[in-house]
């Protein structure tokens, strides 16, 4: 944490991520920053969002903060409980579902992420955990939101392996790969908030926190990152809004 | 079952009837009923863990022991483990901590999964020491997502070849699985991808509860239990509870699967031990977070599988070591459904 400051870098991430989201909408979920985000928004301005998890809870109201997204706290007093056949035929490849969060390893320009190894698919450097469900939320989930901290370890120019697609991938868009959900438009970093610029074709930088300077962003980007010609500063986590994440939804810091 | 193994599933009957009298009910409307439970042990299917594996494991055999999270019967991977199969394929979703001490144990020569790592901590480390560039020993791996895992069981349960679905275009998976392809639909001309039907040999489903037949119960999330059991060549249901099949008839909605799929019933109480069972016991956490740690050297791994794999006979000498303490915290507190009027 700065000294200048009262809010950490994850407590920004986890309040602008909040705002992405809007009231009455269908939202899948994973745990850590993504699910904080989500109970702090239907704490404050989108009290009816529902939560959706890969595994198979829906509507979900965890009394306490999931560790896992099979966590026994998302099916006590959830809405409903469904086989993850449902929930991957029905939920998501259905259209169901408005908002997907996603997070990786590496990430390009276009919002490609790899989830699946870092170095040669068969030789790998780093054998990660892989798709999960993730692919299928890119596909799917009518908007993705990013949530990762900028790096230029993990902001590439190329991904390894393009475990989900993003906004243009193998050389193809979106609508030539015939996606029907809308990939990611937003991704949320400690620094900035990028954006997907359709006239740029990639993603560009549209909001800068505060103390941070434009060289840090692109010495801190494996690519060459642009920034839109007027980014917005971005709005400060609220005295309220930092009461809530430190002493109702994560506590103990799990997160946070 | 040999004559020999029916005595040992007899005196394995004898302590399920008391380790079950020692269990508090969990269930308030069990408690009204009168009729003391009386198990039948010569039914052929109602036998020891130890018996279900050496029946239905063999070396080279493919296994799911199914389980999203929730209901994980480290119990049957324990024993797996302990019986020393070898070149097994595993598949699972998530294949996580018993999957991987599977793999460290070296029972396992190829995984079929969709997500391999520690679910809300990080790495399975015996999986990446036979995964990755810098070790010299390796595994098979056969990768999709989970919606291509689930899709596969999908097929193999509705006795399809394959099962379509809306993926993959414009990522990396298919290029390096063989098994994911394409397919035009006749109606639309639309180009999907398509996965072949699965059909593991050995399924392993954890259940809160299940009569000595294996028609089994289960709540909280379900995974890919329904599917996989109807893809499977053989079932083994593992429960928490084993009832009177009038307390399954009592709530057919509550049926996962019915008998007729099942070859062993074991009963198994703390099976899924650091999994969860929903309205039994918690999820483990602080094990799936030390387990990081534990296993990130292939020494304290072998020490871990040492004294609580090998050093354990059975299930309950490890919860005997896991402690009363434990099981304590663990235990789930009572929030009871109200229930549904099924007459007419």
């Amino acid at each position: 944490m700065d000294s200048n400051r009262n809010y950490s870098a994850s407590e920004m991430m986890a309040v602008r991520a909040s705002k992405e989201l809007h009231d009455k909408e269908v939202v899948f979920v994973g745990i850590g920053l993504p699910n904080v985000a989500c109970n702090l928004a239907r704490e404050t301005h989108a009290p009816s969002i529902e939560l959706i998890y890969e595994s198979g809870a829906v509507g979900a109201r965890p009394e306490r903060l999931p560790v896992s997204i099979g966590d026994p706290a998302l099916v006590t007093g959830a809405l409903g409980i469904v086989s993850q056949a449902e929930i991957f035929q029905n939920y998501l490849q259905g259209g169901r579902i408005q908002v997907g969060f996603l997070g990786g390893a590496q990430i390009d320009k276009y919002g490609n992420l790899n989830t699946t190894v870092i170095g040669d698919y068969n030789n790998p450097k780093v054998r990660l955990p892989g798709s999960g469900g993730a692919c299928e939320i890119a596909v799917h989930a009518k908007r993705v939101l990013i949530v990762m901290r900028l790096s230029n370890k993990s902001f590439v120019e190329k991904c390894d392996f393009i475990t989900s697609p993003g906004q243009k991938s193998l050389g193809k868009t979106r609508k030539e790969w015939g996606h029907e959900g809308g990939g990611p438009q937003v991704i949320i970093t400690d620094k900035c908030v990028m954006t997907f610029d359709e006239a740029v074709g990639e993603f560009v930088v549209t909001e800068i926190y505060p103390d941070v300077t434009v060289e840090e962003l692109k010495a801190a980007c494996g690519w060459d990152l642009k920034i839109s010609s007027n980014p917005k500063a971005a709005e400060i986590p609220t005295e309220q809004e930092l009461d809530l994440l430190r002493n109702k939804l994560d506590p103990q810091k799990l997160y946070l | 079952m040999g004559s020999s193994d029916k005595i040992v599933a007899f005196m394995d009957w004898f302590s399920y009837a008391v380790s079950l009298s020692s269990l508090p009910s969990q269930h308030t409307r069990r408690q009204a009923s009168t009729s003391p439970l009386i198990l039948h042990p010569m039914t052929g299917k109602l036998c020891s863990m130890k018996e279900a594996i050496a029946d239905t494991v063999q070396d080279g055999t493919s296994v799911y022991i199914e389980g999203f999270t929730h209901l994980i019967c480290f119990a049957a991977g324990h024993e797996i483990i302990r019986q020393g199969r070898k070149n097994l394929t595993a598949i699972r979703l998530t294949p996580d901590l018993v999957y991987d001490q599977m793999i460290e144990a070296g029972c396992v020569s190829k995984v079929i999964f969709g997500w391999a790592g520690n679910p809300g901590v990080g790495s399975l480390h015996g999986f990446r020491r036979k995964t990755e560039a810098k070790y010299s020993e390796r595994i098979e791996v056969e990768e999709y997502s989970h919606f291509g895992m689930v899709s596969r069981l999908q097929a193999g349960a509705a006795n399809l070849p394959f099962w379509p679905l809306k993926n993959y275009g414009g990522t990396d998976i298919p290029a390096h699985t063989a098994n994911i392809k394409t397919v035009v639909c006749p109606f639309t001309g639309q180009e999907l991808s398509a996965v072949p039907a699965m059909h593991p040999d050995v399924v392993v489903l954890h259940c809160q509860r299940s009569d000595k037949e294996g028609n089994a119960q289960a709540w909280g999330l379900y995974g890919t239990q329904k599917e996989s059991a109807f893809a499977a060549k053989k079932v083994i249901v593992v429960c928490e509870e084993l009832v009177e099949s009038s307390e399954i008839r009592r709530d057919p909605n509550r049926t996962l699967i019915p008998s007729f799929l099942v070859s062993h019933v074991v009963h198994e109480p703390w099976g899924c031990h650091p999994s969860f069972v929903q309205g039994f016991y918690d999820r483990d956490n602080d094990f799936y977070v030390s387990w990081d740690d534990l296993t990130r050297e292939p020494e304290t791994y072998k020490n871990y599988l040492d004294e609580f794999v090998y050093g354990c006979a059975d299930r309950s000498a490890y919860m005997k070591k896991m402690g009363g303490d434990l099981m304590a915290k663990l235990k789930a507190k009572a929030l009871m459904s109200d229930g549904v009027n099924y007459g007419f």
